[in-house]
């Protein structure tokens, strides 16, 4: 198991956020996180990437507990986040910004770096024609492709991606999803958190869903596609 | 894209800009060695500028080298708080506590409780001020925005109160005589003398080359102005470094940041300490030309014009520093006639830029260069709309072109999530 969390609490000042959660990420696997807004999503991966607090329990990353590794060292380790919404540096290029995404590497010599540019580039073709631009002047499509490609400019072996849906078209949101397939067919484990409950579903090995900080259900991601109640709630009765 | 080239968005820019970026990009085109001369010719026109006392720039009121020497103090504290405002985006409002700890370090140390040498104190006094930065930063950076800028505000007055109140530093009175620099004198160099019109060298007024004396400021200016151009040395070296990119990444997205895995509480902490570090150098320059401090000098209005210096010249870009700093200090001295509306014009001056030039007068090119394109863009929607955005290109997989909808403001962004 590449990630395992275990009875995970995460307050939010005094009001708890997610409550004794825990879920399995296998190494080589997309999963996903559903759920409504609100439900701890986000403060999930957050605490895995370790911006927030744990409260109690514990997230044990390749066999090593992350209770006492600073944000900075858990991304030296592998694991690396595209945060949701506009998650970009807005001044810097989109090229910067995929630099900033190599941060923790050790060798960040142009050459040493030019296969990560290309894999990006080749996934994200449309961030080739605006490198030069300030990232804060893409739309909102082109942001999101900017943070994942800076996620992946840092090799890691786990990429937690919050919301990649958010707020785009109907188009990019089938694209988004092919892409990171694509991310995951060339080996890297996704813990992705969505809304957009069907499409999370349909490219998901397993599935849990969130309510109210707690998970209610889990299982692969046909699984709970079929089960009514997700159905009910969350793909618009009949999908 | 067809040929109806509609008016470039350079020709709506303000004439202020476009000349900056006219001049920028042909400084950035001339070659290394030339740029080089530029700079060498420009220092040493700011060294002979005290000898020269060219008669528009010259200040009549006062002594012109006393003047420069101020400046000078506010160019240090100025490229020196804009480390910490302008490159790590931290709202400083309490920057003159580490001016008086540079300051009262020199005095405590040479005057009042010991009798170091000066060439000692420096450096123990930049220390001091250095720790002093630690020891602020370290619990209150761990609070951001608003609330930083009110808990850096108390400690200004804070330094200022303990100086007051503390017996051992003096308490209102401050620390006198405290001494000089070692002295040089190797040959005296004559002022010119501009009172007939044509500048005719003055032989009765001379500078001694070098002798720190209480009477002739030229040298104390020609010591900070050495200092000025050794902190500009390595404020550019720091800021074209990873360091200087970490407090970029910092300053526009703490958590990307931190995600990218920038350990960001020490870099915050890294610039408080060398944004202190510069600023004591400043006061220990203040206080050994001075000769005698007191807590009067280190008011809040100080620590708020020393901001308004970075602010006003553009923050992030260390020229920009210099030039607010020039203007917040040479100005007033310049215009000494019109002593009872001095802060009566500083203040108009200061609301016109805010609203004509809000990003200051010499802002970072990345700041001229986002609000290029923004500009671009707008005259895009405004005109027929560009095919190429419409277009999209399809990842490896997808083929069919995709339309792509703009983010929403200010997208739901709920504590939980």
């Amino acid at each position: 198991m590449l990630l395992e969390v275990r009875d995970l609490s995460v307050n939010y000042g005094h009001i708890e956020a997610i409550r004794d959660i825990s879920f399995d990420v296998p190494e080589g696997s997309v999963v996903t996180l559903i759920g409504a807004n609100g439900a701890g999503k986000s403060t999930t991966l957050k605490t895995i990437s370790g911006l927030r607090k744990v409260r109690t329990g514990s997230i044990v990353y390749d066999g090593q507990d992350l209770a006492k590794v600073s944000a900075d060292r858990r991304v030296q380790m592998g694991i690396s986040q595209a945060p949701e919404g506009r998650g970009i540096f807005p001044g810097m290029t989109v090229r910067e910004n995929l630099e900033m995404g190599a941060y923790v590497r050790r060798n960040r010599s142009a050459a040493a770096l030019a296969p990560d540019f290309e894999r990006v580039l080749t996934l994200f073709p449309r961030l080739a024609e605006r490198i030069k631009q300030p990232a804060g002047n893409l739309s909102g499509g082109e942001q999101q492709m900017v943070a994942i490609g800076r996620a992946l400019m840092a090799q890691p072996r786990l990429l937690l991606l919050d919301e990649p849906s958010m707020g785009l078209a109907p188009k990019l949101i089938q694209q988004i999803f092919r892409i990171i397939e694509e991310i995951n067919a060339q080996g890297t484990t996704v813990l992705l958190v969505e809304q957009n409950a069907a499409q999370a579903l349909r490219r998901a090995h397993l599935a849990y869903l969130l309510e109210t900080g707690e998970i209610v259900r889990s299982g692969t991601g046909s699984e709970l596609a079929g089960d009514p109640a997700v159905r009910a709630a969350y793909l618009g009765g009949d999908v | 894209m067809s040929e109806t080239t509609t008016t470039r968005p350079a020709a709506r820019m303000s004439w202020a800009s476009s000349l900056r970026s006219s001049l920028g990009s042909r400084l950035r085109r001339t070659p290394r060695w030339a740029q080089f001369l530029l700079m060498v010719a420009l220092a040493l026109f700011c060294y002979l500028l005290p000898l020269l006392e060219p008669p528009v720039i010259s200040t009549p009121g006062t002594d012109f080298g006393a003047v420069l020497f101020t400046v000078s103090i506010y160019v240090l504290v100025a490229v020196g708080l804009n480390i910490v405002v302008g490159y790590a985006g931290l709202l400083d409002l309490g920057y003159v506590g580490f001016y008086a700890i540079g300051a009262y370090t020199v005095g405590v140390l040479t005057s009042h409780h010991a009798t170091w040498p000066w060439l000692l104190s420096l450096p123990a006094a930049l220390v001091v001020t250095m720790i002093s930065g630690v020891l602020l930063g370290w619990p209150t950076l761990r609070v951001r925005g608003d609330y930083l800028a009110i808990v850096t505000l108390g400690f200004g007055e804070i330094v200022r109160l303990t100086l007051i109140n503390s017996e051992w530093l003096g308490d209102a009175r401050g620390i006198s005589s405290i001494p000089a620099p070692p002295s040089l004198p190797l040959f005296e160099i004559p002022h010119l003398d501009w009172s007939t019109g044509v500048p005719l060298v003055d032989f009765s007024d001379t500078t001694t080359f070098i002798e720190f004396g209480v009477t002739d400021p030229v040298p104390f200016y020609w010591l900070a102005l050495t200092l000025v151009i050794l902190v500009l040395l390595a404020d550019k070296r720091i800021k074209n470094s990873r360091v200087g990119r970490s407090w970029e990444a910092t300053r526009e997205d703490e958590d990307a940041a931190e995600l990218m895995g920038v350990p960001t509480f020490r870099f915050k902490l890294l610039a408080f300490a060398l944004g202190a570090f510069v600023g004591g150098i400043a006061g220990s320059m203040f206080a050994t030309r001075q000769t005698f401090i007191n807590p009067e000098s280190f008011t809040l209005l100080i620590s708020i014009l020393f901001l308004s210096a970075v602010v006003l010249g553009g923050q992030g870009n260390r020229w920009g520093a210099v030039i607010g700093a020039i203007v917040v200090a040479y100005l007033p001295e310049r215009f000494r006639g019109f002593e009872q509306w001095r802060v009566l014009v500083f203040g108009i001056a200061l609301m016109l830029l805010a609203i004509y030039r809000p990003q200051g007068l010499l802002p970072p090119r990345r700041t001229v260069r986002a609000q290029r394109m923004e500009e671009e863009s707008q005259a895009l929607e405004v005109g027929e709309a560009d095919p190429d955005a419409e277009l999209a290109t399809a990842g490896p997989v997808a083929r069919n072109p995709v339309d792509d909808a703009p983010v929403p403001p200010d997208e739901e962004r709920s504590p939980r999530g």
